[in-house]
């Protein structure tokens, strides 16, 4: 039997009603929260929102997110073998699930 | 907080339109803006931080002769050396000659090269003849390339910034591209970008690939849009493995190429299960020495494997267990701490590593001033096509993203100043009902999909092909093509997944097939692309294979190299 991470993930898309989903993750060493997340997307639930774009390198800084209240980076963040409650930016205007605003002001699209 | 979802589709107008935000998108802005034109800068993901670029931990192979004399002829005879006789000198020649000048131009940006007694420094690079290579210490080439070009532009007036903003067609009007149709990714909200001059820079397509070095919006999307707005494909048989990409221990925070620098600066062993030396049994002997071009490496560590001596998660071990920690701590500074928060002590143990997918020599076929065939459409960057012909130098790749970013930049300034918006709404129907679709599968699971195409690509198109193992790679791809379908799954709300996976599936099928197409068709084995079955060079394939889209069917023929219709 091998180890599994559970993460309590908050989804929706207004950040007054959103709800908690918890999946098992399967675990290895030395994995990250992000790998966490790309595996739930793959095998659970592709709907899950998230954002990235180096998966690994912590060059993007896209995958920011809060991991039981504190912002971490999900390429850097270990998975471990409890509970872990991932929620959106607080601070940040949300998009959906663990999606949020955080491109600088000037750097979003403007119709 | 929450953002309202927009309905309406948005519309903007600008001279140049640039697609993707990495070195040579963001070049191209500056240099098209400073030329007068208004530029609008859009990227799928952060401006500046979504592409290679900021990935790149490497060098910059240029001929700035600061240390040895040097020539930017003697880097085109190398690069053309490399290209193993497939390369387009009118576009390697560009990248070698106005090198020097966009590197100086960033050193005076500030980028920070190293410096030995006031001169930039210069490492060596297997297949230059001589060092050539700048970088940023320490592994921060690409991250201070990125840094100092957001910078530029962020002070260059005339460029309009728009991250989240996903291209998923071109829009054209005659036979000339006029603009694009965009997935507002913030929102869901369908957008429209008229356009004089429309530039993809989007990149390559690493994310093909089941392990790869680049970020995950690396999936052929520039190649798709040019391929569907009509322009022919180049070389797309030809993908560059990166021979030691990190393998094990599980490493995070670090990019899976991070180990060249580490083998410029201090050589390292390639050991295979028994701790032995390997490459000399497959021609090359490296004695401590960084020597072995990239495909004769990955040609080594896979062999090395197949025949049993891989290392336990199947590559080869690299090792620096013979460097004192004080020559790995002066090299590479602060990251031994952040291998140590790893738990990897490299006095004291090897690492795993193991081809991965890098680069792509193939894309879009363009002249000297970045121009396709395509009237109103200009290409930058990795998604150009055939300056690096079957095999890329090392270095070569952030040189072409800003020589061919600044010439693209500057042709399509050129081209909007003597033309006229000539984009309607009625061409853009089409690509918005893509945007707005509704009513698509629902229990399509979309990123189970792309594992998927991934793992068809890795197994039967990677670095060693087969007849056998390309039908299976494209049987998978086709299977994948159907299940797909002509509805994207998905919604239209802000961020949904399934409806971006689902888009990114239209482009990375596509790509994937043009691919595994050419690599059936070349029945030889040259640089990047080697066939077992069809083992060495046959000199009737000193030839550029050309793709085209015709209907939904992919159309393959062979085209003389270039430089020689230019010579004729």
């Amino acid at each position: 039997m091998s180890a599994t991470a559970t993460l309590k993930v908050w989804r929706g898309l207004d950040p007054r009603a959103g709800r908690f989903e918890s999946y098992e993750v399967p675990l290895e060493p030395g994995q990250s929260v992000l790998d966490g997340l790309r595996w739930i997307r793959a095998n659970r639930d592709p709907s899950l929102a998230i954002r990235f774009s180096c998966i690994n390198a912590n060059a993007c800084k896209e995958c920011m997110m809060e991991l039981d209240g504190v912002t971490v980076y999900a390429c850097t963040a270990r998975l471990e073998p409890r509970e872990m409650v991932l929620r959106p930016l607080h601070n940040k205007a949300l998009v959906r699930d663990l999606v949020t605003e955080i491109a600088p002001p000037a750097e979003r699209f403007k119709g | 907080m929450t953002i309202e979802p927009a309905r309406e589709t948005m519309h903007v107008e600008t001279d140049v339109l640039i697609i993707g935000s990495g070195g040579a998108g963001m070049y191209a802005a500056i240099e098209a803006a400073r030329a007068g034109a208004s530029v609008f800068l859009a990227d799928r993901s952060l401006v500046g931080r979504g592409g290679a670029t900021v990935m790149a931990q490497m060098t910059v192979a240029v001929a700035l002769g600061s240390q040895t004399p040097d020539h930017w002829r003697h880097h085109l005879a190398d690069t053309i050396q490399a290209g193993r006789g497939l390369t387009d000198q009118r576009l390697a020649r560009l990248l070698c000659e106005d090198g020097p000048d966009c590197i100086r131009e960033m050193d005076m940006w500030g980028v920070g090269w190293a410096r030995r007694d006031g001169r930039i420094t210069q490492a060596f690079a297997p297949g230059h003849d001589r060092p050539r290579c700048a970088y940023v210490d320490f592994l921060n080439t690409g991250p201070a390339v990125s840094k100092t070009l957001r910078t530029v532009v962020n002070k260059t007036s005339g460029i309009r910034k728009a991250g989240d903003l996903l291209v998923v067609d071109l829009v054209r009007h005659d036979g000339m591209v006029t603009g694009a149709v965009a997935l507002h990714l913030a929102t869901g909200a369908p957008v429209t970008i008229a356009a004089k001059a429309t530039i993809v820079a989007a990149g390559g397509l690493t994310r093909l690939y089941r392990r790869n070095s680049a970020s995950a919006n690396m999936g052929g999307d520039g190649y798709a849009l040019a391929l569907r707005a009509g322009a022919p494909l180049i070389d797309m048989e030809f993908v560059q493995f990166f021979p030691i990409g990190h393998l094990a221990p599980r490493l995070i925070g670090m990019d899976p190429i991070m180990w060249d620098p580490f083998r410029y600066k201090l050589g390292g062993r390639l050991l295979n299960a028994d701790r032995e030396e390997f490459t000399e049994r497959y021609g090359t002997r490296e004695d401590g020495e960084y020597v072995i071009t990239r495909d004769l490496a990955t040609y080594a560590i896979i062999k090395e494997v197949e025949a049993g001596r891989g290392s336990p998660h199947g590559g080869a071990y690299l090792s620096f267990e013979h460097c004192p920690a004080a020559a790995l701590r002066e090299a590479f500074g602060p990251v031994i701490d952040r291998l140590a928060a790893n738990n990897i002590d490299l006095t004291r143990m090897p690492v795993e590593v193991a081809p991965i997918a890098h680069y792509h020599m193939g894309g879009v076929a363009a002249d000297v001033r970045m121009e396709t065939e395509v009237p109103g459409l200009l290409v930058a960057g990795e998604a150009v096509g055939g300056a690096n012909g079957a095999n890329r130098l090392s270095g070569n790749a952030i040189t072409e993203a800003l020589a061919f970013g600044r010439r693209a930049g500057r042709t399509a300034a050129e081209r909007a100043r003597g033309g006229r918006h000539a984009f309607a709404a009625a061409d853009a129907r089409a690509a918005i009902a893509l945007v707005t679709a509704e009513g698509g599968k629902a229990d399509l699971n979309t990123a189970a999909m792309i594992q998927t195409l991934q793992a068809a690509m890795a197994d039967g198109v990677g670095p060693f092909r087969t007849k056998e193992k390309l039908m299976r790679a494209l049987r998978t791809i086709l299977e994948l093509h159907r299940e797909l379908g002509d509805c994207p799954a998905g919604g239209r709300g802000p961020f949904d997944m399934q409806r971006i996976d689902w888009l990114d599936l239209r482009n990375m099928i596509l790509v994937a097939r043009t691919v595994a197409l050419s690599a059936l068709r070349r029945t030889e084995s040259r640089g990047a692309h080697q066939r077992e079955d069809f083992p060495g060079l046959r000199p009737q394939w000193q030839v550029n294979q050309v793709v085209r889209l015709r209907g939904d069917e992919i159309e393959a023929r062979s085209a003389p190299v270039a430089a020689e219709v230019a010579a004729q």
